[in-house]
């Protein structure tokens, strides 16, 4: 080991040893990179537990912290403490009763009777790590919140379920029978792939509302069941099927139908998981049609609400953060986990 | 998910069954197709048909009997400008100023969001250590949801918020970034890459892992250098897929609302309004809504994107062949 520093640092690839100075540069892009995809999220996960006043608090830390208050004898509300460094009663821990300019009239949880009259510059708060967890208990209390995930987990569920079995019928048709105005079927779908939902707004406004679709969890579900996307993907996936198995299931008297649930299914299985992945993505980010179709808030879906809160000026940061934390989380984990799937079904299908 | 599957399946086994043995069907196709090609009818087919003749028709009704026939008014309404560079000089300010943002912002941000794509590829096709974990975090951004997005940078964007608290630590005075004009518009097209770039890196990535090795390898042993490969090879050998990622981030580029609505709602004043949002506003959003006016921006829309439809499946195949 002559020179450890190049044994150190030598990369995987070039093998000739230390990193060349265009590695340096991708590192660092990269890095950089990391820090504007990922601290924006995480900054915003850490300050989704922070009090309204902390979020206010400048300059801003990263991880939530919150004055401990101290219940006194003779006061009802719980006092925020202080340290005292300054002064008479330099060291002494008070807590403050309220404050009038600079003064603060302060109160030693000792000695709760004596009331004590500090300049506010001579104390400083003392804080603790604290998740303000009712950052997040309190959109359930106060805003509903149970209402709205039901409406977006029901509609993405639903929705999902639906998408499949309708689409891979499609696909099943299309691959394996042969009959006479297949290709024009096939054009029909290209064709729906030219006709995005945002041409077609007003109209499907108008078909929506004449099938009594309107603010109906249902009108956010049946209009999107049927994709051009999905066919296609389910569809060169069982063209790799043998026909000798439908075959073989026919010579056993099984139904057309038992054929398609029984064999079909089954074996395009991994082509069904990815659309199923970004299914639930599209239907769980979805925001123009529903915000569209219905117009009850009762009927919101997690997006919906997190857009009409976010311009309620009453609303709070520190209830928008916790919101915003729990429409990311579900996609975050599913992310974690399914990664893989995720990146191929995507890059497959051309996102939508 | 099975448990809800069987039963399911089972019920709809009774009445496929039926039909098929009733109706003698030997090929069950259009049985299969059925539920699939009625979606397709009504909510993709008979809309394009509606979305005709709405245009062509008046008043604020929803119904198709409560709107009177007004021949071209809409599209005249729409198009009356006397010179199409100036929002000002036409009738309908309000779609225009829509049209250029959206033409701005589209190049803006097509043309910077594939550059970066390019470069964030070309970095990870590098070796490097991690290439997987610097992959998804590319890629993240891509999964979460407009709102979402909108929300994390108008919270960062805001009056108190981080990138003012930051400013201000290094002495610089904080500003109110979402309530200047081209301030908002150039943080809109910031944020719409931000969302969106992982999944052109991905494709990008595909592609250059696709070239063949012996390319380059063949390059080395002629000493060409690292530009040249480059210029000579990488890049030739990437337009193909190159081309598919310019007209699909086209596509999507035409059709943005979502994460700019939550995130600016269009403003200040009509700075960040799109051409979607435009059709929302008149059709959906202000009264009286203007069904007609916003299905003739529709169909304009629609023939901007039936071109660049048919240039994808030109690219595609392209891609497919080179």
């Amino acid at each position: 080991m002559a020179n450890p520093v190049k044994f150190l640092t030598r990369t995987r690839g070039n093998g000739l040893g230390g990193l060349h100075w265009t590695d340096w540069l991708s590192y660092f892009y990269l890095f950089c990179g990391v820090l504007l995809m990922f601290l924006p999220v995480i900054w915003l996960g850490f300050s989704s537990f922070k009090t309204e006043a902390d979020l206010l608090r400048f300059p801003p830390r990263l991880l939530p912290m919150a004055q401990e208050t101290i219940v006194v004898d003779g006061y009802d509300d719980p006092l925020p403490l202080y340290r005292i460094k300054g002064g008479e009663h330099e060291g002494k821990t008070l807590a403050q009763i309220r404050r009038i300019g600079i003064i603060a009239q302060m109160v030693d949880p000792a000695v709760p009777d004596e009331r004590l009259k500090i300049n506010i510059k001579e104390r400083e708060p003392i804080e603790s790590f604290r998740l303000a967890t009712e950052n997040y208990t309190e959109l359930f209390e106060k805003f509903n919140f149970g209402r709205y995930l039901w409406n977006s987990v029901f509609i993405t569920a639903t929705a999902t379920i639906i998408m499949l079995i309708v689409n891979s019928m499609a696909a099943f048709a299309l691959s394996k029978y042969q009959f006479k105005g297949r290709t024009v079927v096939l054009a029909l779908v290209i064709g729906t792939l030219m006709i995005p939902q945002t041409v077609v707004l007003v109209p499907l406004f108008l078909i929506s509302k004449e099938l009594y679709l309107t603010d109906s969890l249902w009108g956010v579900i049946i209009p999107g069941a049927a994709t051009p996307t999905g066919v296609f993907l389910l569809r060169q996936y069982m063209l790799t099927i043998p026909d000798e198995i439908l075959d073989a299931a026919r010579m056993d008297k099984a139904s057309e139908w038992k054929i398609f649930w029984r064999i079909i299914l089954p074996l395009s299985a991994p082509a069904i998981a990815v659309l199923a992945i970004l299914a639930i993505m599209w239907r769980w980010n979805d925001f123009l049609w529903p915000l569209i179709v219905l117009s009850d808030s009762n009927n919101f879906t997690l997006q919906l609400a997190l857009n009409a809160f976010q311009g309620d000026l009453n609303t709070q940061w520190s209830n928008l953060l916790a919101m915003t934390m729990l429409v990311l989380l579900p996609i975050a984990i599913v992310f974690a986990f399914l990664q893989k799937y995720i990146a191929t079904g995507i890059a497959s299908t051309g996102g939508k | 998910m099975l448990a809800v599957l069987n039963p399911l399946m089972r019920l709809i086994e009774v009445p496929m069954k039926w039909m098929q043995d009733i109706l003698g069907l030997k090929n069950p196709a259009w049985l299969f197709l059925l539920p699939n090609l009625i979606l397709f009818g009504l909510f993709a087919f008979l809309p394009v048909i509606i979305n005709f003749v709405y245009s062509f028709t008046g008043s604020d009704g929803i119904l198709l009997a409560d709107r009177p026939y007004v021949g071209s008014r809409n599209f005249d309404y729409l198009l009356d400008c006397s010179s199409y560079l100036d929002p000002n000089s036409c009738r309908d300010d309000f779609f225009w100023r829509a049209v250029h943002n959206t033409i701005l912002f589209v190049i803006l941000q097509v043309g910077l969001m594939v550059g970066f794509s390019l470069l964030t590829a070309i970095v990870l096709n590098r070796k490097i250590r991690a290439r997987g974990f610097f992959r998804s975090v590319f890629f993240f951004p891509v999964l979460l949801s407009p709102v979402v997005v909108a929300l994390i940078w108008k919270w960062i964007l805001q009056r108190e918020g981080v990138l003012n608290a930051w400013l201000e630590a290094v002495g610089l005075d904080s500003f109110n970034w979402l309530l200047d004009p081209s301030w908002a518009f150039g943080w809109s097209v910031f944020l719409s890459i931000w969302a969106h770039m992982g999944f052109y890196t991905l494709i990008l990535l595909a592609g250059l892992q696709a070239i063949p090795r012996d390319v380059y390898e063949a390059a080395m042993m002629d000493r060409a250098s690292p530009w040249r490969v480059f210029r000579r090879i990488t890049l030739p050998l990437l337009m193909p897929t190159m081309l598919v990622v310019l007209v699909l981030a086209l596509i999507k580029g035409v059709q943005t609302f979502d994460e700019i609505f939550a995130f600016t709602g269009g403003g200040p004043g009509s700075a960040t309004t799109f051409i979607i949002q435009y059709i929302y506003n008149t059709g959906f959003a202000g009264t009286p809504r203007l069904f007609g006016l916003a299905s003739a921006a529709s169909i304009m829309l629609a023939i901007v994107l039936v071109i660049l439809t048919f240039a994808q499946l030109w690219a595609n195949r392209k891609n497919v062949d080179g």
